[in-house]
């Protein structure tokens, strides 16, 4: 894919005079216009540009959101409210960057399993996917300290809950979490620092972006059928082709943000964050917000001691397992073909394992207790099971179906079929 | 084939979504509620402004003496979409109660429409003292902060819906639920029995004729009062609700509109595709 | 066939042209927000009229309120003050101003200024001065009793805010 480098010519003395000092006309050119793109690409691969203009949503709410803002426990609810109530069009503002947290990880959990289902972690793309990793888990930290913030009654049990987990660390445990709280409980130093951190963040995120792109930008887009672009008849320009089939489904991405900005912001947090936060006071349930409830129900399965390992840094190894996980898959699954849609054994496997991530899901909002707690063992051994036992073995035993030459090839079939 | 199984993955995601999201339920919330049409349900809801003045009348008389109203200053009060009192009225209301200010002559004056509702007691202490020992909560937040317990499937149709009126079901049910402990269940010193809520601190606050409603044809019972105040404290905890839907049809009509054409540009610019 | 392709041509431009021009309302409509949001918020508005109430302060005597995060001076003149004042050649001033343009017709005992000396901001000091006005301590300007300025850096007279009468011993400032 080097090849398409080379076809900028400077138009004019401009850029000319440019090209010569800072090429960042032809850079736009190359990576941003002429980039060739697989021309298969289905609507999945849109919630790449989907995701990139949520950073931004993000960002810029939140920069406006912190001229209002006050960092502090006795101020720091009063203040979002302020917000809500007093701040001109705040409701909307604030609205959409808590909205924005869900949507940004609709859009997130969609990227992924787009990516294990086509394979796009697979040779010569595994720096991408690792790099998505790295996002994703930046990404869930910024989120869980942006829930901090508002200082109710989740934020500030959710920040109990979840800075106790490094106390489950042998010896090094508590000295951590004391560091991490600036205190010996979750109080003003934390909400300070989680507020800096929170601010800092999503600049490392788009930093890592600009990596993820360029690591994409290297070999070129999988593509649903996973055959490799090979002639110049498989590509197109992104754009016009790309940006405009992105901004549409931004542009549908966007009605249900709005549908719950507008009609429901409420309705994806919980009731309990409407308490100011109130460290004599534990809520009923402490349940972290939706996108985080799987990893949540995962760390609790783990209610039994193996060996020396107690049940609670059991649950800890096991949460932080299951992302530190994914770095490996790229060496895990050694199956030469790359979409799901060719690998008739990879199929119900990974339809099962989609299945029991969103089952996670509703059991993180369980209560920890009887079948629930069964249920999310079961859930987290095939997890784990489907990455390291599944994956490896399916890549010897399974028998592939016959791959199109190539994406053209692939596109006019599917036309064809169309047509007849 | 991918396409159908993309469907399915798409639905399944949204799912997860809608599952997971099932708020934890508090103490209280397990008992079943009776769900009330509210005006201000759904998306074309919109307040009453006669049932919020009722409301407002029922919250002063009834609950201002235990419970505040933090976040709500007396302005809230004659803006559009709220009880939308005169500001004359508002003034005149605001100066029947005198706030601290350190500085004004002697540390206190009457309030101005600027002040926020004042607190019926100084401190914490003092509201817990005044009260067996439990604080009267802040009332300006409550219909957010609390909600009803439904069973699977039904919250998931909130989504659909934008139902979130969970709150002023709440408080519907405590107020109306105030009964005589079931036989064999003894209460503490002190505590009353509710059949939404379990024992409770807070005394039955209402009583048929409690309240009298200015004019005729508004009944003067419990259950009105209840579903009075609660309207209104959806308004304290949702003031903006109104402009904030009308904002909503405008952005949504302008989405559907710009994704239809951004559609048809797309289609022509992918026709010279192939 | 030249013109079949050229309406095909204004068609497809038209498409084009057209939602980019939707698009560009849509950025419009969100940019707004995002500026308006800088401006005074509700509860700022909320206190930018405010009424005070006239009837404690004596003749003679003054007061300090705050308006909009500003210190405001409110003086009862006595009638002297007002003589004085009303005495003086408007012509010769650096900031012409009649004394009856600085209060309001049928309420002359009472000037309302802004207290911030309008050479850098300064609180200045009452009854005070070579013309029993203000006198400003950071730069020395010196203002009479109805609060122009007769000497000293200070360019203009002391503020009159917006304010009216809405009872003989209540106004709002704002």
């Amino acid at each position: 894919m080097a090849n398409h480098a080379g076809n900028y010519t400077p138009g004019n003395g401009f850029e000319r005079w440019m090209d010569e000092r800072l090429p960042i006309i032809r850079f736009s050119k190359e990576h941003l216009m002429d980039f060739p793109t697989p021309k298969n690409l289905n609507y999945w691969w849109t919630f790449g540009g989907i995701l990139a203009f949520m950073l931004v949503v993000q960002i810029v709410t939140g920069i406006i959101l912190v001229m209002h803002y006050t960092p502090h426990v006795d101020l720091a609810f009063a203040s979002v409210e302020h917000i809500r109530r007093d701040v001109n069009y705040g409701r909307i503002i604030q609205g959409t960057h808590a909205v924005g947290a869900s949507m940004f990880f609709v859009a997130l959990y969609v990227h992924m399993f787009r990516g294990l289902y086509y394979g796009s972690y697979k040779a010569p793309r595994e720096i991408i996917w690792m790099l998505g990793v790295i996002l994703f888990i930046l990404v869930m930290a910024t989120a869980f300290m942006g829930y901090v913030l508002p200082w109710g009654q989740m934020s500030l049990w959710g920040a109990t809950v979840i800075t106790g987990l490094f106390s489950a660390i042998p010896v090094i445990g508590e000295p951590i979490q004391t560091l991490l709280l600036g205190g010996f409980s979750v109080a003003n130093p934390t909400l300070n620092r989680f507020f800096s951190l929170h601010y800092l963040l999503p600049f490392i995120i788009a930093a890592v972006v600009v990596l993820h792109i360029w690591a994409l930008h290297v070999p070129g887009n999988n593509n649903p059928v996973g055959v490799e672009v090979k002639e110049s008849r498989d590509t197109l320009p992104f754009h016009p082709y790309f940006t405009m089939k992105d901004l549409f489904a931004i542009v549908v991405f966007l009605i249900p943000f709005a549908w719950f900005v507008f009609f429901a912001p409420d309705i994806l947090g919980h009731a309990d964050n409407y308490i100011p936060g109130d460290p004599l006071v534990t809520p009923a349930h402490i349940v972290p917000e939706w996108y985080l409830l799987p990893y949540y129900a995962m760390l609790r399965a783990i209610d039994f001691d193996v060996l020396f390992i107690e049940a609670r840094l059991g649950g800890v190894l096991v949460m932080f397992g299951s992302l530190a996980i994914l770095f490996v898959l790229p060496w895990l699954d050694r199956s030469p073909v790359r979409s799901g849609t060719f690998r008739p054994l990879f199929k119900p496997f990974y339809w099962v394992f989609v299945f029991t991530f969103i089952v996670l899901a509703y059991l993180g909002a369980q209560p920890a207790e009887g079948i629930y707690v069964l249920l999310a063992q079961i859930c987290t051994a095939y997890y784990f099971g489907y990455f390291l036992i599944i994956l490896p073995l399916l890549s010897r035993i399974e028998t592939p179906a016959p791959l199109p030459a190539s994406i053209s090839e692939s596109v006019l079939a599917k036309s064809k079929k169309a047509a007849a | 084939m991918i396409k159908k199984k993309s469907l399915l993955g798409a639905l399944v995601l949204a799912a997860t979504m809608a599952f997971s999201a099932n708020p934890a339920q508090a103490a209280g919330e397990t008992a079943h509620a009776y769900q009330q049409s509210w005006t201000f349900s759904g998306v074309f809801g919109t307040y009453d402004r006669n049932q919020l003045r009722r409301g407002f009348q029922v919250f002063k008389e009834a609950c201002s003496s235990c419970h505040g109203l933090d976040f709500i200053a007396f302005r809230n009060l004659s803006e559009p979409g709220g009880p939308q009192y005169s500001e004359e009225a508002v003034r005149a209301l605001a100066a029947e109660f005198t706030v601290e200010d350190i500085e004004a002559e002697g540390g206190e004056r009457p309030a101005i429409p600027a002040d926020r509702w004042p607190d019926p007691f100084e401190n914490d202490q003092i509201a817990r003292d005044a009260n067996s020992g439990a604080l009267p909560p802040d009332l300006s937040l409550m219909a957010k902060a609390r909600t009803i317990h439904q069973e699977f499937p039904w919250w998931v149709f909130n989504y659909f819906t934008a139902y979130q009126e969970g709150g002023a079901d709440y408080i519907y049910n405590l107020l109306t639920r105030y009964a005589e402990p079931p036989e064999g269940e003894e209460l503490q010193p002190g505590m009353y029995y509710n059949e939404f809520y379990g024992p409770i601190v807070m005394p039955n606050p209402l009583s048929d004729g409690l309240i009298s409603y200015e004019g005729e044809g508004t009944p003067e019972t419990v259950e009105q009062y209840a579903l009075d105040v609660a309207a209104f404290l959806q308004w304290t905890a949702d003031p903006h609700m109104v402009s904030r839907k009308q904002m909503g049809f405008r952005v949504m009509i302008f989405l559907v509109l710009l994704a239809g054409m951004m559609y048809l540009v797309k289609r022509k610019i992918w026709a010279n595709a192939h | 066939m030249a013109t079949a392709s050229e309406t095909k041509a204004t068609r497809r431009d038209f498409l084009y042209v057209a939602t980019g021009a939707v698009g560009a309302v849509g950025v419009a409509a969100v940019v707004w927000p995002l500026i308006d949001q800088l401006n005074p918020d509700a509860s700022v508005l909320a206190l930018a009229s405010a009424q005070f109430d006239l009837s404690p302060i004596a003749e003679g005597s003054s007061v300090t309120v705050m308006w909009r995060g500003m210190p405001v001076f409110i003086r009862h003149r006595t009638q002297a003050e007002i003589e004085a004042a009303r005495a003086v050649d408007v012509a010769t001033l650096r900031d012409p101003e009649s004394d009856a343009d600085r209060v309001k017709e049928g309420h002359e005992q009472w000037l309302v200024m802004v207290a911030n000396c309008t050479h850098l901001g300064c609180v200045p000091v009452g009854e005070s001065g070579d013309y029993d006005g203000w006198f400003c301590p950071c730069h020395g300007s010196q203002f009479d009793t109805a609060g122009r300025i007769r000497r000293g850096p200070a360019p203009t007279n002391l503020v009159v805010p917006p304010y009216e009468f809405l009872t003989d011993t209540l106004i709002e400032i704002g």
